[in-house]
């Protein structure tokens, strides 16, 4: 994908973005890049059978409610976005 | 170093299961994934017993399962989605018992991604497409269809995404044979990403879905999209469409829209129908706390459905539509029974409800009755205002059942499951065991329970019996060829032979023509009707009319040994001689003219049974004192010549020849084995080639210390080997694979099979002068379980190192400790309200205990006696303490005296971590160490999650801070500490003052204490973060450690480094040395590193087999128990790692998954070898076998005999 970047890369990285989820660009806000991690790190917890299990252990709740919860959480896993400044 | 992983016992936990005719057949079967491995199970019917059909690696992660069938076909398929970034469709093939991959269709990068799909399968009712789905965005569409040679065949896919859509759980809606229909439960949040006062994320829905898929226009379209419930969290499927023939609806079409606390029925411009999910009538219930479903499943009967849901705490409620045509008039539902929470439900039409247990044990259970007729009460939509969506927004009132014993289902087979394994100690405990035992914690809130796992077969004793004197030997004959059962057993005695006849009793008769006066060699059923009875002086073949032939032996001569099968007779005379008889068309015994002098004293021998459709088989084997082993030919044209010859090691005490299949070896026809065991206890397994008599690939084993006896005896229609010595192992075939096992039973001095009417495929044997009748239920089991119940969760436990019990603690996080309950109850009384004692009476392991809010611990300390199998003491915790930590140590400041400290904790929360305080709990063993005196406790700032006996003294993490503290009198006087750690210390190794820090987060730290000058100084670090689970030390400078995503990797310090620090007395150098990357000076390196695939929650340097090697041992918290092997020698671990090559390309893995990418999944692998995969060589077709046995420079016999070498000398399994 590099080679595809380096020529081509103002017209294309827009629809690369769009189409890969998560990826940074040079104008990522903190808010963002955190809120990606933790989303990619809730739907990795969610996707690996042990690492459910093992909340689920240490929290004393189903695993059908840890995968629950954690999805929940991945609609705003780090509060509201910060207040962008007018000016 | 260089290490072999292998699997001892592959993970028991099911994360999901799924039903369907795999095999074709009319018989449904069960395939569940372990995660990481894909069994087929069989329901027996007539039993309700469960039986594994085959169990495979994938060498991946499975995240989904789906069965599905094409239209019109009587087979279901396997769809696998799972790490691999790519759909498979698997075939069970039931000629060859394994998994055939048809299709393998890439879509996205490997890895459990956010948007590459594979979390979520869902299929079309009639099985014209499939929808695979990623927990965010994606969606994909694959149709499915069969060519013209009947073919499965998969499209390419069709895309279904929609960009910031959080996918909580898609189903596929049956329609008929309309156009197919999937629905998706999705939020979207790139509302609420952009609005900084939180009420876009306050008002974002959850939006139910459907998406169909056109099949003219061969795209996918959004059909339509309504919000529902804000705590919708699952979909089932509501049966729907017309049956072509009477144009009458099969249902009503739709989804259950599971929420918390509600179940909502709904399907496109239809009315809503919702009920509320039934609660507990339990006193301490908390009202507040919401209910979810966690698993469903819908069955279909001739003109009826019904659902099955389970909510969290177990409770199953039928729940079931009234529908006039496809107009839904009542949504009803009601209490069914309690079973363990599952992670998938699966229900067979035979009547069996199949409950994959999320942890511990699955059950099967039969249905009794549907529930139809009973008094629970029943709640509908139509009790509601609009069906119960009149305000939908606020929830219904509460509705009320009384939780109770199971009525609708008994229980038929229980499967055993380690899972989850929290922690364990392999010790050797057990009086006369020569291998250490692993001890378990195991299991989940009131099911767990702690195993003792022993290596065998376990062994149904049904008759045990004292006899008269001491016999010699036992044997069980028929009467006739064709007898069902056997009808004699005859014991040998030193001076005589006791003939007992089998009926409704056991007793002895006299008049079956045996000679009673001398004691027996061998007994045989002959030809079609006829005994015969090898004595030291002659054999007596019996007749079917009483009639005896008695052939006697020269004077002066005895018989020393004979061997028999259905038409030959051999028997080896006092003067070395071999005299053989053969059995003529007419039932005549006839000698063969010449006697064969062997030269040497004949110890023993052997022949094979005679094959199928043939007069004799062609092979004598004849064990000699000269310490040979002879193949004699018995063909007619070369009768009694000496074919082959093969040395020993030690005079042989027994030979066995039998014809096993093996598919290593080869896969359609079973191999001849000689099996030789020899004085010393070895037991030799050559092959005997069929055609030329020679015996090849010898594989040697040690079995006891006793001369070893071998029996032929017969194991489920298949043919065994019994070989006893100081342990009794059983040789069989097992999913046609040789399988070599110790018995766990009382040693025995002989055996034979035995066969009657109450126990078909039963065995007999005598120990002493007791005679034993058992069966082996489940073959293909390695490890025997035997379980004390615990009461709560199980965290870490110790042996001590005087006494013979176990120190364990255990603890649940919301749940109210016993003192609580107490008080609560006491509170609600004197409230004045009415105390139902029958629901707080309700058996604990079964119905679970009341859910408690966050931060609320039930605890204990509980002493075990491990060789009892029995818990001698229980010291619960009160205040809302749960303990966290234990160690046994012994304080110099008290002359030594052992201690028991445990690290504990008020009031605590996981995330963020927090307490009330934290305590070290001094106890003072009394009783022998029966009991526990509490001496002390003493506060700490955070929650103690390791401590560790260190030079007589105490060492703590508490949070960040490691310490060191002495006993004083009311307190642990705290010494020293190091409050430098990154997030919290898990785990504690000590050798010499080197203190080996586990960190939560940032891996193995080492650190030293300078007691001249009272510092605890960090010396070395990693330089990689970690999330350790388990460390322990290897050597000085080594330490194997895993971390909680699934590797387990091994650590070393630099020699140099070590004995730089060692020779620095006061520490000042480390002091004053610069931080490397901020962090210690010295960094350790990364020796070898792997992925296991399941979570290692304690790992142990141990030797399995006696006098072997060590080995490190771990287990894994789905039920896993591996070892990794370090190889000796250079030579092994370039053999063994191009063999890995090899098989790295041949044997592609089940779900499409690149195996070195699988065990480098976070790191690359290094210096392990996969012998899981390397040990699948012996299922690969011989032409493979013999390609890459070739690229080896070796024979196939020799690249077996090496894995089965590298298992056996490592594990003795």
């Amino acid at each position: 994908m590099s080679s595809e970047l380096r020529y081509t890369a103002n017209t294309q990285l827009e629809h690369l973005h769009a189409r890969y989820t998560g990826t940074g660009h040079a104008d990522l806000t903190k808010y963002d890049w955190l809120t990606h991690q933790h989303r990619d790190t809730l739907s990795s917890i969610v996707g690996h059978p042990t690492l459910t299990s093992y909340l689920a252990i240490a929290d004393g709740e189903s695993i059908g409610r840890v995968k629950f919860e954690m999805t929940e959480r991945m609609l705003q896993p780090c509060g509201p976005p910060p207040r962008k400044d007018e000016d | 170093m260089h290490l072999y992983n292998l699997t001892l016992q592959p993970p028991t936990a099911v994360t999901q299961a799924i039903v369907g005719n795999f095999s074709g057949a009319r018989q449904q079967e069960i395939i569940v994934s372990h995660g990481t491995r894909l069994e087929l199970l069989r329901p027996d019917v007539q039993t309700g017993k469960l039986s594994t059909v085959i169990a495979t690696d994938v060498f991946g992660s499975i995240r989904s399962l789906a069965a599905f069938r094409l239209t019109g076909s009587t087979k279901d398929y396997a769809i696998v989605g799972s790490d691999s970034g790519r759909i498979i469709i698997l075939d069970y093939d039931p000629k060859t018992s394994s998994f055939v991959k048809l299709h393998q269709e890439t879509f996205g990068k490997s890895g459990a991604r956010r948007i590459v799909p594979g979390q979520y399968l869902a299929t079309d009712p009639k099985g014209r497409s499939v929808m695979i789905s990623a927990m965010e965005k994606a969606k994909l569409v694959y149709i499915l269809n069969r060519d013209a040679a009947a073919n499965l065949t998969i499209s390419s896919p069709l895309e279904a995404h929609k960009n910031s859509a959080i996918i909580h759980h898609i189903v596929g809606l049956d329609v008929g044979f309309e156009n197919p229909l999937y629905a998706a439960l999705e939020v979207d949040y790139s509302e609420s990403d952009q609005d900084p006062t939180g009420e876009a994320f306050n008002n974002a829905e959850k939006m139910l879905t459907y998406y169909e898929l056109d099949l003219g226009l061969n795209h996918v379209v959004r059909k339509w999209s309504e919000p529902t419930d804000p705590r919708a969290n699952l979909l089932v499927q509501v049966p729907g469409g017309q049956v072509a023939s009477s144009d009458r609806f099969d249902g009503p079409s739709g989804v259950l829209v599971c929420c918390e606390d509600h179940i909502i029925y709904r399907h496109m411009d239809r009315p809503q129908h919702r009920v509320p999910i039934p609660r507990r009538q339990h006193p301490l219930e908390d009202p507040e706390r919401g209910i979810i479903i966690v698993a469903a499943v819908m069955h279909k009967m001739k003109g009826a459905f019904f659902f099955l849901l389970q909510s969290e705490d177990g409770d199953l409620y039928k729940v079931t539509i009234e529908h006039e045509e496809d107009e839904v008039r009542a949504l009803k539902i009601k209490y069914f029974d309690t079973v363990p929470v599952a992670s998938s439900l699966c229900i067979l039409k035979s009547g069996f409800l199949f409950v994959a247990s999320e942890f511990g044990n699955h059950y099967l259970y039969q249905f009794q009755k549907l529930g139809d007729d009973d008094n629970e009460p029943e709640f509908s939509s139509t009790s509601y205002p609009s069906f119960g969506m009149a305000n939908s927004s606020s929830p219904l009132p509460h509705a009320h059942f009384r939780p109770r014993g199971l009525d609708n289902l008994a229980l038929a087979d229980e499967v055993e499951s380690l899972d989850p394994i929290l922690d364990s100690k392999v010790m050797n405990l057990l009086p006369n065991s020569d291998t250490p035992q692993i001890f378990t914690a195991c299991g989940r809130g009131a099911r767990s329970s702690f195993r003792m796992l022993r290596h065998g077969l376990d062994v149904e004793e049904s008759v045990s019996s004292e006899l008269p004197g001491i016999p010699n030997a036992v044997w069980t004959t028929k009467r006739r060829e064709d007898d069902p059962f056997d009808s004699y057993i005859i014991l040998s005695f030193v001076n005589g032979t006791l003939v007992l006849s089998i009926g409704e009793t056991i007793e002895e008769v006299q008049d079956t023509g045996f000679l009673s006066s001398a004691p027996t060699l061998a007994v045989q059923q002959i030809g079609a009707d006829a005994l015969l009875q090898v004595h030291p002086h002659g054999i007596r073949h019996v007749l079917a009319d009483h009639r005896v032939n008695e052939w006697r032996v020269p004077q002066g001569k005895t018989i020393v040994t004979a061997t028999t099968n259905k038409r030959q007779v051999v028997v080896a005379l006092s003067s070395a001689e071999l005299v053989y008889f053969e059995l003529d068309l007419d039932g005549q015994l006839n000698e063969y003219q010449d006697r064969k002098a062997m030269g040497s004293t004949v110890l023993a021998l052997s022949v094979a049974e005679v094959p199928e459709g043939r007069q004799r088989t062609p092979y004598l084997a004849v064990g000699c004192e000269d310490q040979t082993v002879r193949i004699i030919s018995l063909d007619p044209e070369s009768t009694l010549e000496i074919i082959s010859l093969q040395a020993l090691t030690a005079p042989p005490s027994a030979i066995c020849i039998a014809d096993m299949l093996d598919a290593s070896i080869n896969k359609t026809q079973p191999t001849m084995f000689v099996n030789i065991g020899l004085q010393n206890g070895v037991l030799l397994r050559t092959v005997l080639d069929p055609i030329n008599g020679q015996l090849t690939d010898t594989r040697t084993r040690f079995l006891g210390t006793r001369p070893i006896r071998l029996v032929r005896v017969t194991i489920q229609k298949n043919p065994a080997i019994l070989a006893l010595s100081s342990r009794s192992w059983l040789n069989y075939t097992h999913q046609n694979l040789m399988h070599f096992t110790p018995l766990i039973f009382e040693n025995l001095d002989y055996a034979w099979s035995f066969s009657a009417e109450l126990s078909p495929e039963g065995l007999i044997g005598i120990a002493g002068s007791v005679l034993r009748i058992f069966q082996v239920p489940k073959l293909g089991m390695k490890l025997k379980q035997d379980a004390i119940p615990l009461s709560y969760t199980p965290r870490k436990f110790i042996s001590h190192p005087t006494n013979r019990y176990f120190y364990l603690i255990e603890g649940d996080h919301r749940v109210a400790g016993e003192p609580a309950v107490a008080k609560r109850l006491q509170e609600l009384r004197q409230a004045g309200k009415m105390i139902d004692d029958e629901m707080l009476e309700l058996p604990v392991e079964v119905f679970g205990r009341p859910k408690a809010p966050a931060g609320t611990w039930a605890s204990a300390i509980r002493i075990i006696d491990p060789v009892e199998a029995k818990t001698v003491a229980v010291i619960p915790l009160d205040n809302n303490e749960a303990a966290f930590s234990l160690a046994v140590v012994p304080f110099s400041a008290r002359d030594g005296d052992l201690h028991l400290v445990v690290g504990t904790a008020a009031d605590t929360f996981l995330s963020p971590r927090s307490c009330s305080s934290g305590y070290l709990r001094t106890y003072k063993f009394t009783d022998d160490g029966a009991g526990l005196e509490l001496l002390h406790k003493t506060e700490t700032d955070d929650v103690p999650l390791a401590v560790m006996g260190f030079q007589g003294r105490l060492v703590a993490g508490v949070g960040k801070a490691l310490r060191i503290y002495d006993i004083g009198k009311k307190k642990l006087l705290r010494k020293v500490e190091n409050k430098t750690f990154s997030t919290a210390i898990v785990s504690l190794n000590t050798q010499g003052s080197r203190i080996i820090v586990g960190d939560m987060q940032e891996s193995i730290h080492f650190a030293v204490y300078k007691a001249p000058e009272n510092r605890l100084l960090i010396f070395a670090d990693d330089t990689s973060p970690r999330w350790i689970a388990a460390a322990t030390m290897v050597d000085y400078n080594t330490i194997v450690a895993s971390d909680r995503f699934g590797n387990v990797f091994v650590n070393r310090l630099d020699s140099k480094v070590s004995d730089q620090v060692d020779d620095d007395p006061t520490g000042a150098g480390i002091l004053h040395e610069k931080g490397q990357l901020m962090g210690a000076p010295h960094k350790t390196q990364m020796l070898c590193h792997f992925h296991v695939g399941d979570l290692v929650t304690s790992i142990h340097k141990v030797s399995l087999v006696a006098g072997g090697r060590e080995v490190l041992l771990y287990t894994g918290l789905h039920g896993t128990v591996g070892i990794l092997v370090p190889f000796v020698s250079k030579e092994d671990v370039d053999f063994i790692s191009t063999l890995e090559q090899h098989m790295r390309t041949e044997q592609g893995s089940l779900v499409g998954r690149d195996h070195l990418s699988w065990r480098g999944y976070y790191t690359p692998v290094k210096a392990v070898v996969d012998g899981d995969l390397c040990e699948t060589y012996a299922r690969l077709p011989g032409s493979k076998q013999s390609a890459i046995a070739g690229e080896l420079d070796r024979t196939v016999g020799e690249v077996l005999k090496k894995l089965e070498q590298l298992r056996v000398t490592a594990s003795g399994f």
